[in-house]
Protein backbone atom coordinates (compact mmCIF):
# COMPACT_ATOMS: atom_id res chain seq x y z
CA UNK A 1 0.00 0.00 0.00
CA UNK A 2 1.25 3.60 -1.11
CA UNK A 3 1.23 6.47 0.71
CA UNK A 4 -0.30 8.96 -1.44
CA UNK A 5 1.11 12.16 -2.88
CA UNK A 6 -1.55 14.38 -0.93
CA UNK A 7 -0.06 12.49 2.45
CA UNK A 8 3.27 12.92 1.27
CA UNK A 9 2.79 16.96 0.69
CA UNK A 10 1.00 17.05 4.00
CA UNK A 11 3.91 15.68 5.76
CA UNK A 12 6.14 18.11 3.92
CA UNK A 13 4.46 20.94 5.05
CA UNK A 14 4.22 19.76 8.71
CA UNK A 15 7.05 18.94 9.27
CA UNK A 16 9.39 20.29 6.92
CA UNK A 17 11.32 17.10 5.78
CA UNK A 18 12.22 16.45 2.37
CA UNK A 19 11.27 13.43 0.60
CA UNK A 20 13.97 14.55 -1.64
CA UNK A 21 13.42 11.87 -3.86
CA UNK A 22 11.77 8.23 -4.74
CA UNK A 23 14.32 6.97 -2.65
CA UNK A 24 13.30 8.76 0.22
CA UNK A 25 10.07 8.00 -0.15
CA UNK A 26 10.52 4.36 -0.39
CA UNK A 27 12.61 4.17 2.59
CA UNK A 28 9.09 5.61 4.01
CA UNK A 29 7.63 2.85 2.97
CA UNK A 30 9.57 0.61 4.33
CA UNK A 31 9.86 1.83 8.06
CA UNK A 32 5.48 1.70 7.68
CA UNK A 33 6.44 -1.93 6.60
CA UNK A 34 8.22 -2.43 9.74
CA UNK A 35 5.81 -0.80 12.02
CA UNK A 36 3.13 -3.02 10.82
CA UNK A 37 4.53 -5.96 11.85
CA UNK A 38 2.96 -5.11 15.26
CA UNK A 39 -0.19 -5.45 13.79
CA UNK A 40 0.55 -9.25 13.85
CA UNK A 41 0.19 -9.67 17.76
CA UNK A 42 -2.76 -9.97 19.50
CA UNK A 43 -3.39 -7.41 21.31
CA UNK A 44 -6.72 -7.78 23.00
CA UNK A 45 -7.04 -6.62 26.20
CA UNK A 46 -3.41 -5.62 26.35
CA UNK A 47 -3.30 -1.74 28.16
CA UNK A 48 -0.87 -0.31 25.05
CA UNK A 49 2.40 0.88 26.41
CA UNK A 50 3.48 4.21 24.75
CA UNK A 51 6.77 4.77 26.37
CA UNK A 52 9.14 2.08 28.09
CA UNK A 53 9.39 4.78 31.18
CA UNK A 54 6.17 3.56 32.00
CA UNK A 55 7.36 1.88 35.60
CA UNK A 56 9.67 4.69 36.02
CA UNK A 57 8.64 7.10 38.76
CA UNK A 58 8.13 10.85 37.60
CA UNK A 59 10.79 13.08 39.34
CA UNK A 60 9.08 16.06 41.20
CA UNK A 61 11.13 18.63 41.27
CA UNK A 62 10.89 21.44 44.00
CA UNK A 63 9.70 25.08 43.43
CA UNK A 64 12.89 26.75 43.64
CA UNK A 65 14.64 28.91 41.53
CA UNK A 66 18.13 27.60 40.18
CA UNK A 67 18.61 28.61 36.75
CA UNK A 68 18.08 31.47 33.86
CA UNK A 69 19.58 34.75 33.98
CA UNK A 70 22.48 34.28 31.35
CA UNK A 71 20.55 36.53 28.15
CA UNK A 72 23.90 37.01 26.43
CA UNK A 73 24.74 33.35 26.62
CA UNK A 74 21.61 32.79 25.13
CA UNK A 75 21.56 35.29 22.11
CA UNK A 76 25.55 34.51 21.48
CA UNK A 77 23.18 31.61 19.37
CA UNK A 78 20.78 34.24 17.64
CA UNK A 79 22.15 35.41 13.74
CA UNK A 80 19.72 38.64 15.07
CA UNK A 81 19.52 40.03 17.97
CA UNK A 82 17.05 43.14 18.67
CA UNK A 83 18.31 44.54 22.18
CA UNK A 84 18.02 40.98 23.69
CA UNK A 85 14.97 40.20 21.60
CA UNK A 86 15.68 37.01 18.84
CA UNK A 87 14.46 38.41 16.07
CA UNK A 88 12.13 36.04 13.60
CA UNK A 89 10.68 36.71 10.27
CA UNK A 90 6.72 39.03 10.83
CA UNK A 91 5.21 34.90 10.46
CA UNK A 92 5.26 31.49 9.61
CA UNK A 93 7.00 31.27 6.05
CA UNK A 94 4.98 28.44 4.72
CA UNK A 95 6.38 25.87 2.26
CA UNK A 96 5.15 26.75 -1.21
CA UNK A 97 2.11 24.76 -2.23
CA UNK A 98 3.09 21.12 -4.56
CA UNK A 99 2.30 23.80 -7.93
CA UNK A 100 4.54 26.03 -7.18
CA UNK A 101 7.68 24.20 -5.55
CA UNK A 102 10.01 22.00 -7.09
CA UNK A 103 9.61 18.64 -6.00
CA UNK A 104 9.99 15.37 -7.37
CA UNK A 105 6.36 14.72 -5.57
CA UNK A 106 5.13 16.66 -8.43
CA UNK A 107 5.73 14.49 -11.32
CA UNK A 108 4.43 11.20 -9.11
CA UNK B 1 -38.43 33.05 12.04
CA UNK B 2 -37.21 30.35 14.18
CA UNK B 3 -35.47 31.13 17.21
CA UNK B 4 -31.61 31.12 17.72
CA UNK B 5 -29.93 28.92 20.46
CA UNK B 6 -26.14 30.55 21.11
CA UNK B 7 -24.10 27.57 22.35
CA UNK B 8 -20.76 28.71 23.81
CA UNK B 9 -17.72 26.73 24.96
CA UNK B 10 -14.69 28.44 26.91
CA UNK B 11 -11.35 27.52 26.60
CA UNK B 12 -9.49 29.27 30.32
CA UNK B 13 -5.23 29.42 30.75
CA UNK B 14 -4.73 30.15 33.72
CA UNK B 15 -1.11 30.77 34.57
CA UNK B 16 0.17 28.53 37.39
CA UNK B 17 1.47 30.52 40.63
CA UNK B 18 4.98 29.51 41.16
CA UNK B 19 8.37 30.53 41.72
CA UNK B 20 9.34 28.50 38.59
CA UNK B 21 8.47 26.83 35.89
CA UNK B 22 6.59 23.81 34.84
CA UNK B 23 9.16 21.91 33.73
CA UNK B 24 12.39 23.89 34.62
CA UNK B 25 14.08 26.56 37.30
CA UNK B 26 13.89 29.28 35.40
CA UNK B 27 11.44 31.99 37.48
CA UNK B 28 8.21 33.02 36.91
CA UNK B 29 7.92 36.99 36.69
CA UNK B 30 6.17 39.35 34.85
CA UNK B 31 7.50 42.16 33.20
CA UNK B 32 11.58 41.31 33.44
CA UNK B 33 14.39 42.13 31.00
CA UNK B 34 13.68 40.26 27.85
CA UNK B 35 14.99 36.54 27.67
CA UNK B 36 16.56 36.96 31.74
CA UNK B 37 14.14 34.27 33.03
CA UNK B 38 15.39 31.45 29.97
CA UNK B 39 16.81 28.33 30.88
CA UNK B 40 18.62 26.26 28.16
CA UNK B 41 15.62 24.38 28.20
CA UNK B 42 13.41 26.90 27.64
CA UNK B 43 15.67 28.16 24.80
CA UNK B 44 15.02 24.60 23.41
CA UNK B 45 18.97 24.12 23.31
CA UNK B 46 19.77 20.15 22.24
CA UNK B 47 20.63 17.95 25.49
CA UNK B 48 18.32 19.34 27.61
CA UNK B 49 15.15 17.32 29.40
CA UNK B 50 11.76 18.30 31.02
CA UNK B 51 11.75 17.79 35.21
CA UNK B 52 8.33 18.63 36.65
CA UNK B 53 7.71 21.24 39.44
CA UNK B 54 5.86 19.91 42.45
CA UNK B 55 4.34 22.95 42.93
CA UNK B 56 2.68 23.08 39.66
CA UNK B 57 1.22 20.12 40.03
CA UNK B 58 -0.45 20.91 43.37
CA UNK B 59 -1.98 23.59 42.30
CA UNK B 60 -3.91 21.28 39.15
CA UNK B 61 -4.53 19.05 42.13
CA UNK B 62 -6.22 22.01 44.19
CA UNK B 63 -8.21 23.28 40.92
CA UNK B 64 -9.29 19.94 39.91
CA UNK B 65 -10.81 19.88 43.40
CA UNK B 66 -12.12 22.76 43.68
CA UNK B 67 -14.17 22.52 40.18
CA UNK B 68 -15.63 19.18 41.74
CA UNK B 69 -13.04 16.91 39.47
CA UNK B 70 -12.40 13.54 39.31
CA UNK B 71 -8.18 13.58 39.54
CA UNK B 72 -6.74 11.26 37.62
CA UNK B 73 -4.22 9.19 39.47
CA UNK B 74 -2.49 8.14 36.44
CA UNK B 75 -2.37 11.16 33.91
CA UNK B 76 0.03 11.32 30.57
CA UNK B 77 2.25 14.27 28.65
CA UNK B 78 1.87 14.31 25.28
CA UNK B 79 3.88 16.69 22.62
CA UNK B 80 1.78 19.15 20.92
CA UNK B 81 3.45 20.00 17.47
CA UNK B 82 3.44 23.16 15.74
CA UNK B 83 5.91 25.62 13.84
CA UNK B 84 5.73 29.33 15.49
CA UNK B 85 9.27 31.60 16.35
CA UNK B 86 7.67 32.10 20.21
CA UNK B 87 7.79 28.01 21.00
CA UNK B 88 11.27 27.53 20.29
CA UNK B 89 11.27 23.37 20.54
CA UNK B 90 8.41 23.35 17.75
CA UNK B 91 6.09 21.67 20.46
CA UNK B 92 4.15 22.31 23.27
CA UNK B 93 4.30 20.12 26.27
CA UNK B 94 0.43 19.07 27.31
CA UNK B 95 -2.24 16.60 28.31
CA UNK B 96 -4.05 15.66 25.37
CA UNK B 97 -4.75 11.61 25.99
CA UNK B 98 -5.17 11.71 29.67
CA UNK B 99 -5.45 15.25 31.73
CA UNK B 100 -4.85 15.49 35.46
CA UNK B 101 -8.69 16.27 36.00
CA UNK B 102 -11.81 15.50 34.61
CA UNK B 103 -15.43 15.79 34.21
CA UNK B 104 -16.10 18.86 37.38
CA UNK B 105 -18.69 21.75 37.52
CA UNK B 106 -18.84 25.27 38.34
CA UNK B 107 -21.68 27.32 40.02
CA UNK B 108 -22.35 30.91 39.25
CA UNK B 109 -24.85 33.48 39.72
CA UNK B 110 -26.31 35.88 37.84
CA UNK B 111 -28.66 38.94 38.43
CA UNK B 112 -32.32 38.66 36.92
CA UNK B 113 -32.52 41.50 37.16
CA UNK B 114 -30.23 44.93 36.88
CA UNK B 115 -31.12 46.07 40.13
CA UNK B 116 -29.18 42.85 41.55
CA UNK B 117 -32.18 42.09 43.51
CA UNK B 118 -32.78 38.54 42.41
CA UNK B 119 -30.46 35.80 41.51
CA UNK B 120 -30.32 32.36 40.32
CA UNK B 121 -27.27 30.15 40.14
CA UNK B 122 -25.78 28.26 36.82
CA UNK B 123 -23.76 25.29 36.14
CA UNK B 124 -21.16 24.57 33.94
CA UNK B 125 -19.50 21.22 33.15
CA UNK B 126 -16.03 21.04 33.38
CA UNK B 127 -14.67 18.49 30.83
CA UNK B 128 -11.16 18.59 32.19
CA UNK B 129 -7.91 20.40 33.44
CA UNK B 130 -4.72 19.95 32.09
CA UNK B 131 -1.29 20.91 32.99
CA UNK B 132 0.85 22.33 30.18
CA UNK B 133 3.36 24.65 29.00
CA UNK B 134 3.11 28.59 28.16
CA UNK B 135 5.01 29.89 25.14
CA UNK B 136 6.99 32.80 24.52
CA UNK B 137 5.81 36.35 23.82
CA UNK B 138 6.13 37.29 20.02
CA UNK B 139 6.23 41.51 19.64
CA UNK B 140 5.49 42.18 15.81
CA UNK B 141 7.30 45.26 14.35
CA UNK B 142 5.35 45.56 11.02
CA UNK B 143 7.55 48.55 10.43
CA UNK B 144 10.43 46.43 10.07
CA UNK B 145 8.60 43.22 9.12
CA UNK B 146 9.88 41.07 11.53
CA UNK B 147 9.30 39.80 15.00
CA UNK B 148 11.07 40.29 18.25
CA UNK B 149 10.71 37.20 20.34
CA UNK B 150 10.78 37.18 24.60
CA UNK B 151 11.10 33.28 25.89
CA UNK B 152 10.44 34.49 29.62
CA UNK B 153 6.85 33.61 29.19
CA UNK B 154 7.79 30.25 27.70
CA UNK B 155 7.24 27.18 29.76
CA UNK B 156 5.83 29.21 32.36
CA UNK B 157 3.06 26.32 34.13
CA UNK B 158 -0.40 26.42 32.71
CA UNK B 159 -3.56 25.08 33.91
CA UNK B 160 -6.22 24.85 30.66
CA UNK B 161 -9.63 24.45 32.03
CA UNK B 162 -12.04 23.18 29.17
CA UNK B 163 -15.41 23.91 29.97
CA UNK B 164 -18.45 22.04 28.21
CA UNK B 165 -20.82 24.39 25.97
CA UNK B 166 -23.09 25.00 28.56
CA UNK B 167 -23.16 28.68 28.15
CA UNK B 168 -25.34 30.64 26.08
CA UNK B 169 -24.19 34.42 26.27
CA UNK B 170 -21.84 37.01 26.92
CA UNK B 171 -23.30 37.87 30.38
CA UNK B 172 -23.03 34.12 31.43
CA UNK B 173 -20.00 33.31 30.23
CA UNK B 174 -18.44 36.83 32.33
CA UNK B 175 -20.03 35.73 35.34
CA UNK B 176 -18.07 32.00 35.05
CA UNK B 177 -15.05 33.05 34.43
CA UNK B 178 -15.51 35.70 37.30
CA UNK B 179 -16.20 33.00 39.43
CA UNK B 180 -13.56 31.07 38.31
CA UNK B 181 -10.80 33.97 39.04
CA UNK B 182 -12.35 34.52 42.59
CA UNK B 183 -11.80 30.30 42.96
CA UNK B 184 -8.19 30.74 41.66
CA UNK B 185 -7.42 33.22 43.69
CA UNK B 186 -8.54 32.40 46.94
CA UNK B 187 -6.77 28.85 46.11
CA UNK B 188 -3.67 30.75 45.56
CA UNK B 189 -3.40 28.25 42.29
CA UNK B 190 -3.50 31.44 40.25
CA UNK B 191 -3.06 34.90 40.88
CA UNK B 192 -5.49 34.90 37.74
CA UNK B 193 -4.96 39.14 36.34
CA UNK B 194 -6.32 38.83 32.84
CA UNK B 195 -4.36 42.38 32.78
CA UNK B 196 -1.36 40.35 33.11
CA UNK B 197 -1.90 37.45 30.98
CA UNK B 198 -2.50 35.31 33.92
CA UNK B 199 -5.80 34.38 32.40
CA UNK B 200 -6.65 33.77 29.06
CA UNK B 201 -10.01 32.86 27.89
CA UNK B 202 -10.77 31.53 24.23
CA UNK B 203 -14.76 31.58 23.43
CA UNK B 204 -15.78 29.51 21.15
CA UNK B 205 -19.03 30.24 19.28
CA UNK B 206 -21.99 28.72 17.31
CA UNK B 207 -25.51 29.49 16.75
CA UNK B 208 -28.44 26.76 16.22
CA UNK B 209 -31.72 26.22 15.78
CA UNK B 210 -33.07 23.89 19.07
CA UNK B 211 -33.77 20.47 17.86
CA UNK B 212 -31.04 20.97 15.13
CA UNK B 213 -27.41 19.80 15.48
CA UNK B 214 -25.00 21.99 16.42
CA UNK B 215 -24.01 25.06 14.09
CA UNK B 216 -20.43 26.01 12.60
CA UNK B 217 -18.40 27.24 15.19
CA UNK B 218 -15.98 29.78 15.36
CA UNK B 219 -12.81 30.57 18.01
CA UNK B 220 -12.75 33.57 19.41
CA UNK B 221 -9.71 35.09 20.90
CA UNK B 222 -7.40 38.20 21.81
CA UNK B 223 -10.19 39.07 24.82
CA UNK B 224 -8.25 40.91 27.45
CA UNK B 225 -11.38 41.34 30.63
CA UNK B 226 -13.90 40.30 31.72
CA UNK B 227 -16.32 42.82 30.03
CA UNK B 228 -14.90 42.16 26.62
CA UNK B 229 -15.18 38.69 26.92
CA UNK B 230 -19.12 39.19 27.11
CA UNK B 231 -18.91 42.17 24.58
CA UNK B 232 -17.32 39.70 21.80
CA UNK B 233 -19.09 36.95 22.80
CA UNK B 234 -22.43 39.02 22.07
CA UNK B 235 -20.89 40.31 18.59
CA UNK B 236 -20.22 37.49 17.37
CA UNK B 237 -23.40 35.68 18.16
CA UNK B 238 -25.08 38.61 16.81
CA UNK B 239 -22.74 38.05 13.76
CA UNK B 240 -23.40 34.71 13.29
CA UNK B 241 -27.35 34.88 13.35
CA UNK B 242 -27.58 37.65 10.73
CA UNK B 243 -24.93 35.98 8.71
CA UNK B 244 -27.01 32.98 8.65
CA UNK B 245 -30.44 34.95 8.52
CA UNK B 246 -28.96 36.24 5.33
CA UNK B 247 -28.30 33.58 4.17
CA UNK B 248 -24.83 33.12 4.50
CA UNK B 249 -22.46 30.73 6.23
CA UNK B 250 -20.57 30.42 9.15
CA UNK B 251 -16.68 29.71 8.58
CA UNK B 252 -14.91 27.20 11.19
CA UNK B 253 -12.24 29.98 11.71
CA UNK B 254 -10.55 31.53 14.25
CA UNK B 255 -11.62 35.78 14.99
CA UNK B 256 -9.58 38.04 16.95
CA UNK B 257 -12.19 40.90 19.39
CA UNK B 258 -11.15 44.58 18.33
CA UNK B 259 -11.48 46.05 21.51
CA UNK B 260 -11.66 49.45 19.72
CA UNK B 261 -14.11 48.74 17.34
CA UNK B 262 -16.09 46.27 19.59
CA UNK B 263 -16.13 43.48 16.97
CA UNK B 264 -14.34 40.18 15.86
CA UNK B 265 -12.03 39.77 12.54
CA UNK B 266 -10.69 36.99 10.96
CA UNK B 267 -7.25 36.53 12.36
CA UNK B 268 -4.31 36.59 9.98
CA UNK B 269 -2.18 33.80 9.20
CA UNK B 270 -4.38 30.78 10.55
CA UNK B 271 -2.96 28.12 8.23
CA UNK B 272 -5.92 26.15 7.72
CA UNK B 273 -7.43 23.47 9.63
CA UNK B 274 -3.68 22.75 11.84
CA UNK B 275 -2.63 18.75 12.43
CA UNK B 276 -0.62 18.77 15.78
CA UNK B 277 0.49 15.71 15.37
CA UNK B 278 -0.11 14.47 18.84
CA UNK B 279 2.57 11.93 20.65
CA UNK B 280 3.48 10.93 24.08
CA UNK B 281 6.12 13.13 25.54
CA UNK B 282 8.57 10.35 25.13
CA UNK B 283 10.82 12.19 28.67
CA UNK B 284 8.14 11.92 30.88
CA UNK B 285 6.92 8.74 32.80
CA UNK B 286 3.34 8.93 33.61
CA UNK B 287 2.37 11.43 36.49
CA UNK B 288 1.13 8.62 39.33
CA UNK B 289 -0.80 11.00 42.47
CA UNK B 290 -1.73 8.97 45.82
CA UNK B 291 -4.67 9.34 48.10
CA UNK B 292 -4.35 8.22 51.58
CA UNK B 293 -5.41 4.51 50.83
CA UNK B 294 -2.97 4.16 47.88
CA UNK B 295 -0.21 5.81 49.65
CA UNK B 296 2.90 3.77 49.24
CA UNK B 297 4.73 3.42 52.49
CA UNK B 298 8.41 3.37 51.74
CA UNK B 299 8.50 6.57 48.98
CA UNK B 300 10.55 9.75 50.44
CA UNK B 301 7.23 12.03 51.00
CA UNK B 302 8.93 14.71 49.11
CA UNK B 303 8.05 12.70 45.99
CA UNK B 304 4.53 11.93 46.44
CA UNK B 305 1.80 13.84 46.09
CA UNK B 306 -1.62 12.63 48.39
CA UNK B 307 -4.82 14.30 46.61
CA UNK B 308 -6.57 13.72 50.11
CA UNK B 309 -3.77 15.80 52.07
CA UNK B 310 -4.53 18.76 49.76
CA UNK B 311 -8.11 18.21 49.26
CA UNK B 312 -7.84 18.60 53.53
CA UNK B 313 -6.53 21.86 53.09
CA UNK B 314 -8.61 23.71 50.96
CA UNK B 315 -9.04 27.19 52.01
CA UNK B 316 -13.12 28.18 51.94
CA UNK B 317 -14.66 28.58 48.50
CA UNK B 318 -16.43 32.04 47.38
CA UNK B 319 -19.49 30.59 47.78
CA UNK B 320 -19.06 28.85 51.39
CA UNK B 321 -17.76 32.27 52.65
CA UNK B 322 -20.53 34.08 50.69
CA UNK B 323 -22.86 31.60 52.84
CA UNK B 324 -21.14 32.14 56.17
CA UNK B 325 -21.51 35.99 55.57
CA UNK B 326 -25.00 35.57 55.30
CA UNK B 327 -25.63 33.35 58.44
CA UNK B 328 -23.06 34.93 60.41
CA UNK B 329 -24.28 38.68 59.28
CA UNK B 330 -27.52 38.68 58.62
CA UNK B 331 -27.10 39.97 55.45
CA UNK B 332 -28.59 39.32 52.31
CA UNK B 333 -27.19 37.18 49.58
CA UNK B 334 -26.49 39.50 47.14
CA UNK B 335 -24.69 41.51 49.33
CA UNK B 336 -22.45 38.73 49.96
CA UNK B 337 -21.90 38.61 46.15
CA UNK B 338 -20.66 42.50 45.88
CA UNK B 339 -18.57 41.73 49.19
CA UNK B 340 -16.50 39.22 47.58
CA UNK B 341 -16.42 40.75 44.24
CA UNK B 342 -14.39 43.54 45.51
CA UNK B 343 -10.80 42.81 46.72
CA UNK B 344 -10.72 43.43 50.43
CA UNK B 345 -13.96 44.62 50.63
CA UNK B 346 -15.17 41.39 52.63
CA UNK B 347 -12.31 42.45 54.91
CA UNK B 348 -13.19 45.60 55.33
CA UNK B 349 -16.91 45.13 56.43
CA UNK B 350 -15.96 42.20 58.94
CA UNK B 351 -13.55 44.94 60.53
CA UNK B 352 -15.94 47.52 60.43
CA UNK B 353 -18.67 45.13 62.47
CA UNK B 354 -15.68 44.51 64.75
CA UNK B 355 -15.31 48.10 65.74
CA UNK B 356 -19.06 49.36 66.14
CA UNK B 357 -22.04 48.58 67.73
CA UNK B 358 -24.24 48.91 64.75
CA UNK B 359 -25.87 46.19 63.44
CA UNK B 360 -24.40 44.23 60.38
CA UNK B 361 -27.32 44.63 58.23
CA UNK B 362 -27.30 48.60 58.53
CA UNK B 363 -23.81 48.64 58.69
CA UNK B 364 -23.56 47.05 55.21
CA UNK B 365 -25.29 50.01 53.80
CA UNK B 366 -22.63 52.09 54.44
CA UNK B 367 -20.07 49.30 53.05
CA UNK B 368 -22.17 48.96 49.80
CA UNK B 369 -23.68 52.23 49.04
CA UNK B 370 -22.01 54.50 50.37
CA UNK B 371 -18.16 53.16 50.64
CA UNK B 372 -18.46 51.57 47.43
CA UNK B 373 -19.48 54.30 45.54
CA UNK B 374 -16.84 56.39 46.91
CA UNK B 375 -14.12 54.35 45.52
CA UNK B 376 -15.49 53.56 42.21
CA UNK B 377 -16.18 57.06 41.39
CA UNK B 378 -12.44 57.49 42.17
CA UNK B 379 -10.97 54.68 40.93
CA UNK B 380 -9.69 53.38 43.98
CA UNK B 381 -9.16 49.65 45.51
CA UNK B 382 -10.20 48.66 49.09
CA UNK B 383 -6.78 49.19 49.62
CA UNK B 384 -6.66 52.65 48.76
CA UNK B 385 -9.35 53.43 50.22
CA UNK B 386 -8.58 56.87 52.87
CA UNK B 387 -11.90 56.04 54.70
CA UNK B 388 -9.86 53.07 57.04
CA UNK B 389 -12.17 50.76 58.71
CA UNK B 390 -11.92 51.80 62.49
CA UNK B 391 -12.76 55.43 61.23
CA UNK B 392 -15.87 54.05 59.45
CA UNK B 393 -16.38 52.04 62.37
CA UNK B 394 -16.25 55.02 64.82
CA UNK B 395 -18.53 56.95 62.63
CA UNK B 396 -20.83 54.27 62.18
CA UNK B 397 -20.67 54.61 66.28
CA UNK B 398 -21.26 57.72 66.42
CA UNK B 399 -24.37 57.56 64.76
CA UNK B 400 -25.54 54.41 66.55
CA UNK B 401 -25.17 56.37 69.67
CA UNK B 402 -27.66 59.31 68.52
CA UNK B 403 -24.64 61.72 68.91
CA UNK B 404 -24.83 62.44 64.99
CA UNK B 405 -27.94 62.35 62.48
CA UNK B 406 -27.73 60.10 59.51
CA UNK B 407 -27.62 63.10 57.39
CA UNK B 408 -24.50 64.52 59.82
CA UNK B 409 -22.94 61.21 59.26
CA UNK B 410 -22.86 61.29 55.05
CA UNK B 411 -21.66 64.88 55.95
CA UNK B 412 -19.06 63.30 57.60
CA UNK B 413 -18.08 60.47 55.45
CA UNK B 414 -17.14 63.06 52.91
CA UNK B 415 -14.94 64.66 54.72
CA UNK B 416 -13.27 61.87 56.10
CA UNK B 417 -12.68 60.65 52.29
CA UNK B 418 -10.42 64.14 51.86
CA UNK B 419 -8.02 61.12 53.91
CA UNK B 420 -6.78 64.54 55.93
CA UNK B 421 -6.44 62.75 58.97
CA UNK B 422 -8.90 63.79 60.88
CA UNK B 423 -11.28 61.68 63.24
CA UNK B 424 -14.95 61.32 62.85
CA UNK B 425 -14.75 62.90 66.02
CA UNK B 426 -13.11 65.85 65.41
CA UNK B 427 -15.05 66.85 62.07
CA UNK B 428 -18.29 66.62 64.07
CA UNK B 429 -16.98 69.42 66.46
CA UNK B 430 -15.09 71.27 63.88
CA UNK B 431 -18.26 71.36 61.47
CA UNK B 432 -20.77 71.67 65.21
CA UNK B 433 -22.87 68.43 63.88
CA UNK B 434 -23.20 67.10 67.17
CA UNK B 435 -26.94 66.35 67.96
CA UNK B 436 -28.16 68.17 71.10
CA UNK B 437 -29.01 65.64 73.92
CA UNK B 438 -29.77 68.27 76.76
CA UNK B 439 -32.83 68.79 77.48
CA UNK B 440 -32.78 72.36 78.93
CA UNK B 441 -30.46 73.72 76.17
CA UNK B 442 -33.20 72.56 73.19
CA UNK B 443 -35.71 74.02 75.63
CA UNK B 444 -34.18 77.45 75.21
CA UNK B 445 -33.72 77.11 71.73
CA UNK B 446 -36.78 76.40 70.98
CA UNK B 447 -38.11 79.27 73.61
CA UNK B 448 -35.48 81.58 71.49
CA UNK B 449 -37.30 80.99 68.46
CA UNK B 450 -40.81 81.09 69.33
CA UNK B 451 -39.87 84.20 71.21
CA UNK B 452 -38.57 85.91 67.81
CA UNK B 453 -41.43 84.46 65.86
CA UNK B 454 -43.55 86.74 68.66
CA UNK B 455 -41.63 89.89 67.93
CA UNK B 456 -42.31 89.88 64.26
Amino acid sequence: QKVSVEVLDHLEHLALVDFRDSEGVERLHKAIQFADQLHEVNTDGVEPMDSVLEDRCLYLREDDVTEGNCTKELLENAREKVEEYFVAPPGNIPLPKLEERETFLQGS
Amino acid sequence: LAPWAPVVGLEIHAQISSNSKLFSGSQVQFAAPPNSLVSFFDASLPGTLPVLNRRCVEAAVMTGLALNCSINKKSLFDRKHYFYADLPAGYQITQQRVPIAVNGCLSYSLCIDSKMSQMVTKTVRIKQIQLEQDSGKSLHDDTRSQTLVDLNRAGVGLMEVVMEPDVCCGEEAAAAVRELQLILQTLGSSQAVMAEGQLRVDANVSVHHPGEPYGVRTEVKNINSIRFLAKAIDYEIQRQIEELENGGTILNETRAFDSKLGCTVPMRDKEGKQDYRFMPEPNLPPLILYDTKSLPANMNHQQVINIDWIHERLPDLPSVKRKKLVEKYGILPEHSFTLLNEDGLAEFFESVVKRTQMKPKKVIGWILNDLLSYLKQHSLTVKESPVSSFLLGDLLNLLEKKEISSTAAKQVFAELWKGEGKTPLEIVKEQKLGLLQDQKELEQICQAVIDGQENE
